[in-house]
This record gives C-alpha cells, structure tokens and sequence, in this order.
C-alpha cells in the first residue's frame, strides 16, 4: 500500500512517500527549484518520490495533504470578527489569496496533479489531515517507541498551536489543544521580528543569539505577555501583539514594554538584542519544561515524542531531556511543516487505515533522515565533467583517508556522500566539514564560506561510540536536535580579564579543546554519527580521530547564507566554485581548488537573497 | 457545486451555521476586493464593515 503526503502552500512545500508503513522517500521542494522555504506546489519533490518508490501517481493507494484547509480559513474568519474591525488591512490581503485559490485547494491539487496521472481518483483517494495530527504522527509512528507522549508545538496550524497526543502501537489518539492565538511558537517569532530576523527562519539564529545575553526581560514576558499555569498550558496577552489583525508581530505596546523599537535586519546587534533573544528562549524553555513535566505526571508514560516548528529548538530540546520527566525522547528531524508531509501520510497509513505497525528494534523508521536523492558514481563524473569540474577518482577507503587528511591540514571540506537529509540539518550528506581544534574555524566557516554572520555557532558531529567521553551526554542524537555541554575535562578556563568580556567579544575566547563547536556557555548542539545509518560518514570521522585523536568533526549545512541546501553534484559544485571551500567530495571523486578552472569561479557571496 | 456541498458539510460536522451569513458577508466583501483590487473602494468597505 503506497501512500503519498504533501505540504504545500504556506511555507517549506515537501512530499513524502511511504509502502507499507515503510518510508520509502521525503524531500523539500526548495532542494529542487533553489528557492529557500519554498511554498509552491512540491512538483519535483512528487517526482522524486514516485522514481525512488519506481510506481506512477496511478500506482498510489491515497494522496494526503497535511492540513485541512476549511478548518484555516474558519480560524481566519473568526479571528476577523473577533476583532473587527481592526483587522481589516490584514484582512483585505488575505481573503483575496482565499477567495482566488487557497478554499479551492483540493482543486488546485488535482490541477497540479494534472501532470502526473490524468485519471486518479480524486473523490476517493485525496485525503487531509489536521496540520498537528500530521506533526504528531510524523513524531510517534517513526519513532522507536511502542507507547509515547506526543507533544507538538508550533506557530500555528488550523486552530492548534499546541497539541499532546497519547500513541499506542498503531493507534495516535489526540487528547488536548491550545488554541491559536495562544502559541509558543508566535511568541519566539515575535521576539525574532522584534529582534530583527526573519519570521520563519530567523528563529534559529535567535537560539543562537541567546547565550552571549542574560534572560533579564524573562521575568517582564511572564509579568505581561504570557500566563503560564501550573499545568503548562497558557494564554499569551493579545494587547502586545499584532499578528492576528496587523502585519506585523508585535505593536508599540510591546516596543514600549522591551524599551525600544523593532530593530531594522542589517542594524547592528546590540547586547540588549542578546538579552533579548536569552529571555524569550529562557521563558520558552520554562513554558516547555512546565509543560513536559506535569504530563509525564499525568499520563505515566516514559517516552516522550517531540515535533512542530518549536522542537526544532534542540536548546529546549537537551533541557527536556536533562529534566528528566520522561525516561526517553525522540524528535521527528523534519519537525517543520515539511515533515507534515511525512507525518500526513503515515497518518493515512495508520489512523485511517488502521494498519498494524512493526517497530524496528531499538532502530527508530527514519534511515538516519537520509531519504532524498542520491547519485551513482558514474552519473557524479559526468555531471561533475559537464560542469568543467577537475578531479580525481579514489577508492571508498581514500576518499575517507584523503578527506580526513584535508580536515587535519585546516582546510575547509565540502562533504557530499549518498542520499540527501529530510528536515532542515545536514548530517553527513550535504555538509561543509571543518577541523573542531582549529581556533579559526569557526569565523572562517562563517565569514569565508558561508557568508553569514559571524555569532552564528557551528554544531560537532561526533562518532556515537565516543560521545561520553567529549560531551556531558548519553545515548543517541543523530538528528542534532539536542544540545548538551562539551565535556568538562576539555574546557579552557577563562582568564579574569576573559570572564569580563561581554555578548560577541565572548565568542572570540576558545572554549575548549575543540573551540569551533563550542558555543559561549560551553553548549554544542550534537550529531551522533551511527555506522549503521551513515558508514562513509563514521568512515571519515573514523579516519580523522586516527590521525588527530579527536573523533569529532564540525559540521555546517553545505550551502551559503540564503541558499537552501546542495542537491545535485551540480549544485555542490557551483557553492563550491562560488566559496573559499578548498576540497569537495562528492561520492569518489575528489576536487581541489586549486585544481579547478579560475574562469569558473563565480560571485556566490550576493546570488541569494539573505534571509 | 461540489465546492458549496463540502462547505455545507464542514459547516453541518463543525455546527457552525452562524459562519453562513458571516461567509456570505466576507465573500461579497472580499469580491469587491478582488474586483476592485482594494485602493479606491477601500475607506468606503471600512465604513460598510
């Protein structure tokens, strides 16, 4: 039984496709069209599902998109007249894009659909899901756990924002709601519109922010924005937001409140912008601690499940787990609408139609999140030698030993290896690698090659086998979803003088033994390196720890600020010529820069929109 | 005609037919946007509204 999911139409457009309960293949849009969070109908995505699966659209049991969109447009009219007439400008550009295509979704599917397959059955093959029922099967059923709390948060799907599922083998009852415009998700937001970054994809950079500031507005958000209960659920003060009748997130009120205007995105950050972005994640993290704990009370269940835009907070995510609440915790890496698509289908698979689910050992359904596209050698060199690329061929144990050496020698690594990652971290497929030990590391990835700004943290991959002995962590994080301290033997103690520096003077200040990966306040954000998920990636961490004695590597998403993540050898090559990358591996062909055409170098710094 | 039957379902299953005249309202007004493309019309639906 072939079932397909789709997100599409609002932000991170994806498609997925399991058999049988089995996940055959995921992928994000914006991987084909290079158009970052790209929200159109997921064409290429479909297509690569249907080829890795080998059936047509005809072949297929259920399409299922991952959210309902009558339920949506009931909040939006509700919302409206709740505070009419204020409202109305917002208003006046959302019923437009309603009454022209967003109610007419499921005709605007089969239209789209159109390409694939003249004749499917429409009437009784196109399911939806609810957007929170898509994140909370996508969390429970490819987890490893036979019985699990699911808890999923975001901005905002029809009405939920934030939702607690209780998952048994095969069946996924949903038991509580927030209602929108109740939402942590929105609230983190808002604090990354008012600090000056991008809704929908600043968050991150948020999360990064917080640890060169101190949480001195937390007490302010819990006194006047957010009533949180002993229970964890809360209600958010409407009178210091815009976002459910303006265009903005947060109003004058709000500004008067945190002392000042929003900032402006390319206006300098400040240490007040840093103590900022510390206090919306120290409440988030409360508002998320409060939440887990009294339902671990509640319900007695020892494994928690994890998915929506806010699980994607791997800070929030490691404190849960050091918490303690719930024995075990699993988060869904595609925890963004794009796994809604992964989540929607499998949804079908098991809630509509009722089939039995088959746990995998200890292993969770994900493949290591390696379910994208992949390319065979032969076709990497022509299309490698098409492009003008000069390289040479190796053997599997060489590219792991050559890489490695280049890794040692401080160069800068472009690591392109077997099927592409779903969900928005690169994990060993397509990484830009870098040495951990190097000092410079860190503002070189930045500033050289990723063009980005030079806060920004990188996160380490390291070999399972040895994660106890370099981070205060046990167990699995093969999706970089949790954060945990560097281990203490490996920290550099700071001078007097050293502790007294503030905000980003702090970042130039090693650490620890491995400085690149290690944030301000000692935290990393983790990769566990599996042989039985990803053996060409352990291959090279492996190689790299017998010539350094260091079995971590650093590892950055392999694109620029702005681009989404490398697909094809093409793509790799063209971020490779346009950077400071000085070698790319890509399957067993291995280029260097200085190999490479000069006429082929390209202006890569300015080709993508910041975001 | 599908389109106003699986409305009409959404409204029975939810029990929301007060969004009837609310949604009879709001598609005349936002009608009016879509034809006049907001700007000269716009102060005048405020009023209406």
């Amino acid at each position: 039984m072939k079932i397909l999911g789709v997100s599409a139409f609002y932000h991170d457009s994806a498609a997925a496709l399991i058999d049988d309960g089995k996940i055959v293949a995921a992928a994000q849009e914006e991987r084909f069209t290079r158009v970052k969070h790209d929200s159109a109908f997921p064409e290429n995505a479909v297509r690569y599902c249907l080829e890795q699966a080998g059936c047509e659209l005809s072949e297929v049991d259920n399409v299922v998109f991952y959210d309902k969109p009558f339920l949506k447009f009931e909040r939006l009219l509700e919302t409206y007249l709740s505070f009419a007439p204020r409202g109305f400008k917002s208003f006046k550009m959302a019923i437009p894009l309603w009454l022209r295509e967003k109610l007419f979704q499921k005709d605007l599917l089969r239209k789209e659909f159109k390409n694939f397959s003249e004749d499917f059955d429409w009437e009784n093959k196109l399911l939806f899901a609810e957007h929170h029922q898509s994140h909370a099967a996508s969390a429970f059923f490819a987890s490893p756990f036979e019985e699990a709390v699911v808890l999923t948060m975001d901005g905002v799907g029809e009405w939920a924002t934030t939702s607690v599922g209780i998952g048994r083998g095969g069946s996924l009852d949903m038991v509580k709601e927030i209602h929108f415009p109740h939402s942590i998700g929105l609230l983190y937001s808002a604090f990354t519109y008012y600090t000056g970054f991008k809704v929908n994809s600043g968050e991150y950079k948020v999360m990064g922010l917080a640890p060169y500031g101190e949480p001195r507005y937390a007490d302010l958000i819990f006194e006047h924005l957010v009533d949180l209960k002993p229970d964890g659920s809360f209600r958010l003060n409407q009178d210091y937001f815009d976002y459910c009748t303006g265009l903005r997130m947060t109003n004058d009120k709000f500004a008067e409140l945190f002392g000042g205007p929003a900032r402006t995105p390319e206006e300098e950050l400040t240490q007040r912008h840093m103590d900022l972005a510390a206090s919306v994640q120290a409440a988030v993290e409360k508002i998320v601690l409060t939440l887990t704990e009294s339902l671990a009370k509640e319900t007695g269940i020892e494994n928690l499940c994890l998915a929506g835009g806010v699980a994607l907070n791997c800070v929030a995510n490691g404190k849960v787990q050091r918490q303690g609440a719930f024995k075990n915790l699993w988060v869904q890496p595609a925890a963004g609408d794009a796994g809604g698509a992964l989540g929607a289908a499998l949804a079908a698979h098991h809630i509509y139609k009722q089939q039995p689910r088959h746990l995998n050992g200890a292993m969770d359904a994900m493949k290591g999140s390696y379910l994208g596209p992949e390319y065979e050698q032969d076709d990497i060199e022509a299309r490698l030698k098409a492009a003008g690329a000069r390289f040479e061929v190796v053997s599997n144990e060489e590219i792991a030993k050559k890489t490695a050496r280049a890794l040692a020698d401080g160069e800068a690594v472009g690591w392109f290896q077997g099927r592409m990652e779903f969900g928005p971290r690169a994990l060993g497929g397509r990484s830009i690698l870098g040495d951990p030990r190097s000092p410079e590391m860190q503002r070189t990835l930045n500033l050289k090659v990723k063009y980005r700004e030079s806060f920004r943290p990188f996160a380490p991959s390291v070999l399972r086998e040895d994660v106890e002995q370099w981070f205060e962590h046990k167990g699995d994080s093969p999706y970089m979803l949790i954060v945990a301290d560097v281990a203490k033997h490996i920290r550099k103690s700071m001078t007097a003088e050293e502790e007294a520096l503030f905000g980003i003077e702090k970042l130039n200040v090693p650490r620890s033994d491995i400085p690149a990966i290690t944030h301000v306040d000692y935290s990393a954000r983790i990769q566990t390196v599996h042989e039985e998920t990803n053996p060409r990636y352990h291959a090279l961490i492996s190689e790299f720890k017998a010539l350094t004695g260091c079995p971590v590597v650093v590892n950055t998403s392999f694109n620029v600020r702005g681009e989404p993540i490398v697909s094809t050898p093409e793509d790799a090559f063209r971020c490779f010529m346009g950077t400071e990358l000085d070698v790319l591996s890509i399957g067993n062909c291995m280029l260097r820069k200085p190999d490479q055409d000069p006429a082929l170098k390209l202006d890569y710094k300015n080709a993508f929109e910041l975001d | 005609m599908g389109f106003i039957s699986e409305l009409w379902r959404f409204m029975r299953v939810r029990k929301k037919f007060w969004l009837v005249p609310v949604m009879v309202m709001m598609a005349l007004l936002g009608g009016l946007i879509v034809l006049t493309q907001g700007s000269a019309i716009a102060p005048f639906i405020y009023t209406l509204f």
